[in-house]
């Protein structure tokens, strides 16, 4: 029988390599000497893609996998793949929803918290001795703050169901009104700035919500505010972002992601008002490894005719 | 008389300060340091450390009638041989929520009152143990250093970090602290359990008589108790191996409850997973082998550091000694349990 070509874009998980080599024909685009020679070369025997947040399959790679059937992507943000042209020739897509939503929600409470309490910048001050010269400075209480949430989906909720127990009142922007959730509704996400201390990214990335976090947001949430980004680095006009808060018109940030990973703007690295995740929001031992098996469950189900796990197309 | 705007309003006697209630403070509190003058408006502060006089000598000439004494953790231990140069002395004000520094049987010998923070900066504490908790678990003022350093974009991803929910919480002293922070881990999918000097009947959590058996059963132990005599070194090497390889400790309590040698030893030979700390025992001094460990967050004993708890902790304190002086109910009295 003839061995199924996998294409992985870039290295994410050896857990995960190791268990698509033993099922089928693992090509590594990130080995190649020449990327599209070598998707040429193996065009004919690739029938599936395997990327994630930072890789996915476009329409020009589509394009060069004429007999590709199905992209499964090691993530739950699918804005790197191009879903429309998917359709078109109807390759399936699969993702890995639910079994990261709580280490997100996890990290983003982490950001806050360690935003709000300086706890980088504190456990800067002790290691470097500063402590024996005097004690840190006041910092600002977490507990009771107003939490807004862009974006009430999975994430979002997970997030605003761990606020409620440090007492935060939580309220949300989202395209629609939902009418299930007794948390409050702002129709736009200036008025949810404006009407929130702590505001938190938590929806998918698409045209409509590109730089969703823009000049007036950032100064509607303002100089007690604090922004916290889970999602993905275009939510956030990064420019801008920088300038608020070397002016001041943004009191903090806690980001996860940036909008050209792995490079964050060095202007920030000065900032004890912000701290700086590579990316982190699923990176645990546990969740990786569930995320793996789904993404290998997926193409499973697919090569063996049987209904898929988590399909998104 | 009529008076126009450019005349000043007529002179209201001054209050001297010696008609305010005597209140001594022996080394200025953490407060002092942003809201004394709301103090000093009401009281007649004593301010031992400001004498160039012994503080034994100071005490002896100035504070003979003084009915309340502010105090807070940092400075001298409340000891019986100072409470005994104050004979009028009959309420210890303390701005911490420990009374480990306050000689308290020299206290119920003397009828002396204490009253403390009470849980006015449960909150702050609980988000601070919290807060370490993730931060070891998710890795975040490592790989914070790591993107500074601009290693994400040379060295490639950091190092994977553990899942907080499913975690087993073993909490060290269920009291206002420890409550909060069951409270809010709950909500991280994480599974409670606890040893306390009682059992506690407002709560479903599992309750273990010692702190050995609930490290055996816990991937965290979070010490939210007091230091007492019985509590002082109660974490040594034997419960750290019983929390094991993958275990971690958060200690916001006081540094003295955990044996710091031992712990050291453990977190440098691996026999323990992590830790996150607020407290040492011979603060500031930290051990410096600590700070070469990535799977260590160290904090300067800054759980009730903001200014939301100062404020509230300055109105509670200012609200004991106002209900002392005019023989009201104490806000937050300190019941001999």
């Amino acid at each position: 029988m003839e061995s199924i070509g996998v294409l992985m874009l870039i290295p994410m998980n050896s857990y995960l390599e190791q268990e698509l080599q033993r099922r089928y024909n693992l090509f590594k685009l990130w080995t190649a000497p020449q990327k599209p020679q070598f998707i040429k070369g193996h065009a004919n025997s690739i029938r599936a893609v395997v990327g994630n947040a930072s890789a996915g399959a476009d329409a020009e790679l589509i394009e060069a996998l004429p007999r590709l059937e199905i992209v499964s992507s090691f993530s739950v943000g699918v804005d790197k793949i191009d879903l429309a042209k998917c359709r078109e020739k109807g390759i399936r897509v699969t993702y890995t929803p639910d079994v990261l939503t709580e280490d997100v929600a996890d990290l983003a409470i982490g950001l806050m918290l360690a935003v709000l309490r300086r706890l980088c910048e504190s456990d800067r001050y002790v290691r470097s001795g500063k402590w024996k010269k005097g004690d840190y400075k006041l910092t600002t209480k977490f507990s009771g703050k107003t939490v807004g949430i862009i974006g009430l989906g999975r994430i979002g909720m997970a997030v605003a169901k761990r606020a409620e127990a440090f007492n935060c009142p939580i309220c949300y922007y989202s395209r629609t009104e939902k009418s299930d959730t007794k948390y409050k509704y702002y129709p736009s996400v200036v008025e949810l700035a404006s009407n929130c201390q702590i505001l938190v990214v938590a929806c998918p990335l698409t045209e409509e919500t590109r730089h969703i976090v823009n000049r007036e947001v950032m100064n509607a949430l303002g100089p007690k505010g604090v922004l916290i980004n889970i999602g993905r680095g275009p939510h956030v006009d990064e420019p801008e972002l920088v300038s608020a808060l070397i002016e001041g018109r943004l009191g903090g940030a806690g980001l996860d992601v940036y909008e050209h990973e792995p490079e964050v703007p060095e202007e920030l690295f000065g900032l004890e008002n912000v701290v700086l995740l590579p990316h982190v929001g699923t990176a645990t031992v546990e969740t990786r490894k569930v995320m793996a098996d789904l993404v290998v469950g997926n193409l499973e189900a697919h090569f063996l005719n049987k209904p898929l796990l988590t399909p998104l197309v | 008389m009529a008076s126009d705007q450019a005349s000043t309003p007529p002179r209201l006697p001054e209050i001297q300060s010696h008609d305010l209630p005597q209140v001594i403070v022996l080394h200025p509190p953490p407060v002092f340091n942003y809201f004394k003058d709301l103090f000093s408006k009401k009281f007649h502060l004593l301010k031992a450390w400001e004498s160039s006089l012994p503080r034994h000598e100071f005490l002896t000439n100035h504070a003979h009638s003084a009915q309340a004494m502010l105090c807070s953790g940092t400075g001298p231990p409340i000891s019986a041989d100072i409470i005994r140069l104050l004979p009028s002395l009959s309420l210890v004000v303390t701005t911490s929520a420990g009374l480990n520094h306050i000689d308290l049987t020299e206290c119920r010998n003397r009828g002396i009152s204490i009253a403390n923070a009470g849980e006015v900066f449960s909150e702050d504490v609980a988000d601070l143990a919290v807060g370490l908790l993730i931060d070891v678990f998710r890795k975040v003022s490592a790989s914070d250093r790591y993107v500074r350093h601009g290693l994400w974009a040379t060295k490639g991803d950091y190092p994977l970090g553990s899942k907080l929910g499913g975690k087993r919480i073993g909490i060290v002293g269920l009291g206002s602290i420890g409550f909060q922070v069951a409270k809010r881990l709950q909500a991280f999918g994480c599974n409670i359990s606890y040893n306390s000097r009682k059992r506690k009947d407002f709560v479903s959590y599992p309750f273990y008589t010692n702190v050995c058996e609930l490290a055996a059963n816990s991937d965290v132990l979070i010490i939210c108790c007091g230091l007492t005599e019985q509590t002082r070194h109660m974490i040594n090497r034997e419960v750290l191996l019983a929390l094991g390889k993958e275990g971690v400790i958060v200690n916001i309590g006081r540094g003295a409850i955990i044996h710091e040698k031992e712990l050291v030893q453990c977190l440098v030979q691996g026999e323990i997973g992590g830790a996150g700390l607020d407290v040492f025992e011979n603060e500031p001094d930290v051990p410096k082998e600590l700070f070469e460990l990535d799977n260590v967050v160290l904090a300067p004993h800054m759980a009730v550091f903001t200014t939301e708890s100062f404020k509230d902790l300055c109105d509670l304190m200012i609200g004991n000694l106002e209900a002392f002086f005019s023989k009201k109910p104490l806000l937050s009295l300190v019941m001999n349990e």
